[in-house]
């Protein structure tokens, strides 16, 4: 333990661990936010198509050479969010093939431009960095923190701000709409903000793992919360204490980042799951 | 006073046409019970006039602008029966389209959802998980949410399937008590006994399309067994 210690207190001073927590924490804070939402409207398999659609446009910046692929990873992820859940949750069935064509389509039309287009001399490399997030979150430049820091708190604001409405829009769609709340004005804002935190959530865990982050704070805090405020609460905190756990696990051992982080989602997911068959006898 | 009508109306999905020239009138104060056969279009009906549905022809009117406020007690989803909420949170989100744009309740909307829980005898599970509650419990909270929605409109699809017979009773009391103070309620129900004995007027789907006072279908149900 005091070994453990001593060899955090030699890897904080370096700018590229600090950088790397405050990124993390945002984004995990962000994603595990809207993750609550994502889960229980069964959107889950979303967050996984739209990372896929995000790698295939971070392929194609990567072959025209442009210097802030968010710039283009940005537009085409939101807009793709957007077409998938424009449909509320009326077209499940329909959505569920498409989502599939669109998110296997980019993962594998984005490896076979990167494949022929690459001047790379490391292609698998950074192809794992893509796809597994290997290293990018430790080589942040700062403007991407604060790019990341403002994304981020631009995201809670409006969490904050539309807590409410996000509550009725999860819950109930249907009785929103028919109440006269704008629920559909609301699930626009809810897919976008999904696709701009998939999109800094790619830099963190790659785009293969970014669905845990998603999800697994949420389920771990469904196993054990009853309120949708509790549950909320919950599953940020965790998942802000995942991940900076986890990335410090990953800098000490030397570990990947992302996959790092998953496993410890994975292991509290485990633990809370445990407490609830623990407690189950009760209400369940 | 007439609220709703309806003209002509063709109901379906797509290229599937499920009912077509339904016309009927509703005015403040009535009870309506839509009865049929299953897959006759009532909840689909229920849809067009909730505006969730377009409908394929035909027209409905809300008359009068404050119409439009309108509350709904659905039919139970799959998603809700492990949605982690608590009761409070529900009763209080039927407040939001009074809403606008502001991002927190106000006092008179806290307040209002707190007198629709003690009408609907929910005081008590305000903290409680909606998940843990029984089906009666539960279709209690979803009216009290209705209720923040409205004061004059109440649309209820089928809201005792699944109750026991106590529960039932109980339900159709508290939906008795809400028309009696004036609440215009329109309900799908599959218990032709209770729209019988409830309602003020009937719209039976299906085949043999009526619209009416419920005393008129009633007689022409004795007529029709008398003949066949
Ligand atoms: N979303 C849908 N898409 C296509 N057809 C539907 C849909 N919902 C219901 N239907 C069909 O419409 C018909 C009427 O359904 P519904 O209005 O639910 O009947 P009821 O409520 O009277 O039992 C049924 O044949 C049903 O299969
Ligand atoms: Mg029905």
């Amino acid at each position: 333990m005091a070994n453990l210690i001593a060899q955090l207190e030699l890897y904080l001073p370096y700018a590229f661990v600090r950088y790397a927590l405050i990124a993390g924490v945002m984004i995990s804070l962000c994603s595990s936010l809207f993750g609550v939402t994502l889960v229980l409207k069964r959107f889950s398999f979303i967050g996984d198509g739209l990372s896929h659609v995000a790698f295939g446009a971070m392929a194609v910046a990567m072959i025209l050479h442009v210097t802030n692929n968010m710039l283009l990873m940005m537009p085409v992820t939101v807009a793709c969010a957007i077409l998938l859940l424009k449909g509320g949750s009326h077209t499940k069935i329909k959505g569920d093939a498409a989502l599939a064509m669109i998110s296997v389509g980019a993962l594998g039309i984005g490896y076979l431009l990167m494949n022929i287009f690459s001047t790379s001399a490391n292609l698998s490399g950074d192809v794992c960095t893509q796809l597994f997030g290997s290293t990018s979150i430790l080589t942040l430049r700062p403007v991407e923190v604060w790019v990341c820091v403002i994304l981020s708190l631009t995201v809670i604001v409006l969490f904050c701000l539309f807590y409410n409405k996000i509550f009725a829009v999860t819950f109930d769609e249907d009785f929103a709409v028919a109440t006269g709340v704008r629920a559909k004005a609301y699930n626009f804002l809810i897919a976008v903000i999904i696709a701009v935190i998939i999109v800094l959530a790619m830099n963190l865990v790659g785009s293969l793992l970014i669905s845990a982050l998603i999800v697994f704070p949420a389920l771990s805090a469904m196993r054990l919360f009853k309120s949708f405020r509790s549950v909320t609460v919950c599953s940020a905190v965790l998942s802000v204490v995942n991940t900076t756990l986890g990335i410090l696990i990953a800098v000490v051992g030397g570990t990947p980042v992302g996959s790092t982080i998953v496993a410890t989602d994975i292991v509290v997911f485990v633990i809370f799951y445990g407490i609830s068959l623990l407690k189950g006898g009760k209400n369940r | 006073m007439e609220q709703i009508v309806c003209r002509d109306l063709k109901l379906g999905y797509e290229k599937t046409v499920v009912a077509d020239g339904v016309s009927f009138t509703v005015s403040k104060g009535d009870y309506l019970c839509i009865v049929g056969e299953n897959g006759t279009g009532k909840s689909t009906l229920m849809k067009v006039m909730l505006g969730l549905l377009k409908p394929l022809g035909g027209s409905i009117e809300f008359v009068g602008a404050s119409a439009r406020r309108i509350g709904y007690l659905p039919q139970q989803t799959e998603v809700q029966k492990d949605f982690p909420a608590a009761v409070k949170e529900i009763v209080l989100s039927g407040c939001l389209n009074k809403s606008g744009l502001r991002p927190f309740y106000t006092k008179a909307q806290k307040a209002l959802a707190a007198r629709n829980m003690e009408k609907m005898g929910i005081t008590a599970l305000a903290g409680r998980s909606y998940r843990e509650l029984s089906g009666g419990q539960q279709q209690r909270v979803l009216l009290a949410r209705a209720l923040c929605a409205t004061e004059e409109l109440l649309f209820l699809d089928e809201p005792v399937a699944g109750l026991d017979p106590k529960v039932t009773e109980e339900m159709y009391a508290v939906i008795e008590g809400l028309n009696k103070e004036g609440m215009t309620v329109i309900m799908i129900s599959h218990d032709m006994a209770a729209a019988l004995r409830y309602s003020s007027h009937i719209l039976n789907m299906g085949n043999d399309f009526f619209f009416g006072p419920t005393a008129d279908f009633a007689a022409r149900r004795e007529g029709g067994e008398q003949n066949g």
